[in-house]
């Protein structure tokens, strides 16, 4: 494929910026050759295609600066351009090392697709510039060296190359690569979240003391070969002593959990933060790092994890890398109900909500039930009106809930429901038996 | 056995140490069978359907619960790590007091009691505890404790001597039960009580004998107050919800729903046929004790009688009368056996009878439903 010459056009204001990105630093996206974008096509599909086209982001010239100083083929150039932006989303931070300070940042930011981007670079490290201490090691940055490699490594997520592999990252290059790649994690295993550990940050985030601005906690839960299942936390207010005598005493209770990482809320991640996950490494193993945006930036409260990783050249300078993981929510069933029932307060302006009774519980689950059958005929009778388009696979579950009502004879129904009426109802007349006795009982004896 | 459970309040108050017996050992009671039945009137006390008086008609300081979200889903998800089967789960309580409202605002989990633990302490565990949280300003104010029940039966000597320690140090405190049974068929089970003044007083004395109940006219279901809960959440946990509902994609299972119940009726059945055995073999040795009583009455008025026959022949044959023996020391009073198991009995009863009418009423509703269903098909 072409090589695009020298530095790039003009920088324009890129098309997709995300609300995630509307911070400080602003956010410059370039648009890469036609050529380029192409080959990159021919490897994708239509809809990677598209995106890549109108989304991956470089500030190319002076990149092309920084990397020519720095002798790096363009090969490499273009291919960690692809490697952004597959489903819509990379962040791709590139700070000099402080001897080579560029004036203008050479940083991208990437657009996204999806809310919910994972975005992990900080606005104040931007513009500070920050030493990079890197090492190269696996898991980092997709720097492959052709966009097809480039695709098929996005796809198959599970094996990334990185340069120094291939030893075709110069010394002289002392970046601190930062990226963070779309919500389909790409390493590390999936976090599983319980929603008590939530609740818990929030509630230590109210707590916090005067003048701190973000609060600091352990993440304790079970690992398994996937997926690190995230049940418990607490907070950590004044030092790393107290974290552990609250890891014993919790440890007494629950000695199952084990310190599987530490949270954070606000939305950026900071040098402190590398400080305090090498602490947490010394404790566990690939600790993860929970970031919870209780402040509420981007209107909504987005809950990242991340694993780090160490990057940068071997022998010269080594970083940090926080790469995004998917979480996910679980629910023991008894929670779900919990959640449920808490769900329900924050429709009422007291937020407040007391707990019902008897039947009617049944009559409000029932009336759920109702409100979802309605709905189901509304959109029938659109569908069928014809003014949404009818949909196969809805359809098919329609077919299998109407299906699902079992077809049982008049007759057999009628034995079945009253056997079971009167089951239901000798049981009461023998509670309500058994209640007039110890009455009698009582009155009797105090006589 | 009274041994030391942890009481704090910030300033005035002194520490109080007293700890909570052992959650499955009950106090021995010595059951031997005799009692002194004297005769009484008694006001008949109407006997409402509910396990307990509803705390707003007595004068209780505590006439609501205020719960934040956040204990909720702790209590679930301690009960749901450590609970598993009929082994009690228990924590503590942290929150304040304000006005007439108990706010339940932290809670953290007990460890369970080990045999091997033999040298864990307890109120080591519970003040290393207070102290860390105070760091992390969550209040650190004890204000009662919860446990999770398994089908109700809960209703036993250890809870009440509990509870009773923890309301003598601390006025407003309550207990928390959390039926997890219950709430996986549905909807949270969550209640909360506190001891009546009356059972105070009686506790207090630790006179359990029926002379003393009588007087105080307690009948079994005048031993609990359940006072109504509220949840409330605050504006960031509500925006949490918000979002958790967005981002998860677990199904609603609407348990509610499920038309299954003889599982749940056999165990409640089987636990209310032992407690029912348990209450006839107490009727059994109240029966016995009576009969004595009387057996006794009969055996002092014969010895009397004999007695003064003897005196009047001795009189008329000119004998010194027989002295008159001490009637105490012949017939020693038989023992009146305690009624405070009798009473927990009858009010785990009560409570299990109350567990399986809801039931039932909820099942008879959803049976109607589902023949609605079938009436269309």
């Amino acid at each position: 494929y072409e090589v695009p010459d020298g530095p790039e056009e003009e920088p324009r204001d890129g098309v997709g910026h995300d609300e995630d990105e509307e911070r400080g630093a602003p956010v410059e996206v370039h648009q890469r050759g036609e050529d380029v974008g192409q080959v990159a096509a021919e490897s994708l599909t239509p809809a990677e295609a598209s995106l890549s086209f109108s989304c991956t982001t470089f500030f190319l010239g002076s990149l092309a600066w920084a990397f020519r100083s720095a002798n790096l083929a363009w090969k490499d150039l273009l291919t960690l351009a692809n490697s952004g932006g597959v489903d819509g989303v990379s962040v791709v931070t590139i700070w000099p090392s402080s001897s080579d300070r560029l004036k203008t940042p050479v940083a991208s930011a990437a657009t996204s697709t999806s809310s919910s981007s994972p975005f992990s670079s900080t606005g104040s490290e931007r513009e500070s510039g920050r030493e990079g201490n890197t090492e190269f090691s696996s898991a980092m940055a997709y720097i492959c060296p052709s966009p097809y490699r480039a695709a098929a490594c996005r796809r198959s997520a599970n094996r990334p190359l990185h340069a120094a592999q291939r030893g075709e990252v110069p010394e002289a290059l002392y970046p601190v690569l930062q990226s963070s790649f779309s919500n389909m994690s790409v390493y590390g295993p999936v976090v599983k979240i319980h929603p008590v550990v939530l609740a818990s940050i929030c509630d230590s985030y109210e707590r916090r003391n005067e003048g701190a601005s973000r609060c600091i906690g352990t993440l304790l839960g079970t690992v398994d070969k996937h997926s690190i299942e995230v049940t418990n936390c607490f907070s950590v207010a004044v030092d790393m002593e107290f974290a552990k005598n609250m890891y014993e005493l919790h440890k007494r209770v629950s000695p199952t959990e084990v310190i599987i990482g530490w949270y954070a809320t606000g939305f950026d991640i900071t040098e402190h933060s590398v400080l305090i996950h090498e602490y947490y490494s010394r404790e566990a193993t690939n600790p993860i790092h929970l970031t919870m945006d209780t402040a509420l930036q981007s209107s909504k409260m987005s809950i990242r994890a991340y694993v780090s990783a160490q990057m940068g050249v071997p022998g010269k300078t080594v970083g940090v890398m926080f790469t995004p993981l998917t979480v996910k929510y679980v629910y023991f069933d008894t929670e779900r109900i919990g959640v449920d029932l808490l769900q329900r307060t924050r429709v009422l302006p007291s937020r407040t909500k007391g707990l019902t009774s008897d039947l009617s519980q049944v009559g409000g689950s029932a009336a759920r039930v109702q409100d979802m059958l309605t709905t189901m005929l509304a959109y029938i009778d659109d569908v069928l009106s014809g003014k949404v388009a009818a949909d196969n696979s809805v359809g098919r579950f329609l077919m299998d809930l109407v299906n699902k009502v079992p077809t049982i004879s008049a007759e057999d129904f009628e034995n079945m429901l009253n056997s079971n009426i009167n089951d239901l109802l000798m049981v009461t007349y023998l509670s309500n038996l058994t209640q007039a006795q110890i009455a009698l009982n009582e009155k009797l004896v105090l006589l | 056995m009274q041994s030391p459970f942890v009481s704090i309040r910030t300033g005035t108050r002194a520490h109080l140490y007293r700890k909570r017996p052992s959650p499955n050992t009950f106090l021995p009671f010595s059951a031997c069978g005799c009692f002194n039945m004297a005769s009484r009137k008694e006001s008949a006390t109407a006997s409402t359907a509910v396990m307990a008086i509803p705390a707003g008609t007595l004068d209780s300081p505590v006439n609501q619960i205020q719960i934040e979200g956040l204990v909720v889903l702790k209590i679930i998800k301690h009960y749901q790590e450590e609970g598993q089967g009929s082994e009690v789960v228990q924590g503590v309580l942290l929150g304040l007091v304000v006005e007439d409202r108990l706010e339940i605002t932290n809670c953290f989990p007990f460890p369970q009691h080990t045999e091997d633990d033999a040298d864990f302490d307890e109120v080591q565990y519970q003040m290393e505890m207070m102290r860390s949280l105070r760091h992390v300003n969550i209040d650190h104010l004890h204000v009662g404790w919860y446990q999770s029940t398994y089908y109700g039966s809960f209703v036993s000597r250890a809870l009440l001597d509990s509870q009773f320690s923890y309301q003598h140090a601390i006025e407003e405190s309550v207990v928390l039960i959390y039926d997890p049974i219950k709430t996986a068929q549905g909807s949270l089970s969550l209640k909360a009580y506190r001891l009546t003044p009356k059972l105070m007083e009686i506790c207090k004395e630790k006179d359990f004998t029926p002379e003393a109940l009588k007087k105080a006219n307690i009948g079994f279901e005048h031993m609990f107050e359940e006072v109504p809960i509220i949840i409330k959440n605050s504006h960031l946990i509500n925006v949490l919800m918000w979002d958790l509902e967005d981002k998860s994609t677990v199904a609603d299972k609407h348990e509610l729903l499920n038309l299954s119940s003889s599982n749940h009726l056999e165990k409640s059945l089987q636990l209310l046929m032992d407690r029912v055995d348990d209450m006839s073999q107490d009727i059994v040795k109240y029966n016995t004790y009576s009969r004595n009583v009387s057996k006794q009455q009969q055996q002092k008025h014969q010895y009397v009688q004999r007695r003064t026959q003897e005196n009047t022949q001795r009189q008329s044959r000119g004998e010194p009368a027989l002295p008159e023996e001490d009637m105490s020391k012949m017939f020693k009073p038989p023992q009146a056996p305690p009624r405070m198991d009798t009473l927990l009995i009858a009010g785990q009863i009560n409570n299990y009878c109350q567990n399986v009418k809801e039931f039932t009423s909820q099942n008879l509703g959803k049976l109607f439903m589902a023949e609605a269903l079938q009436g269309h098909n």
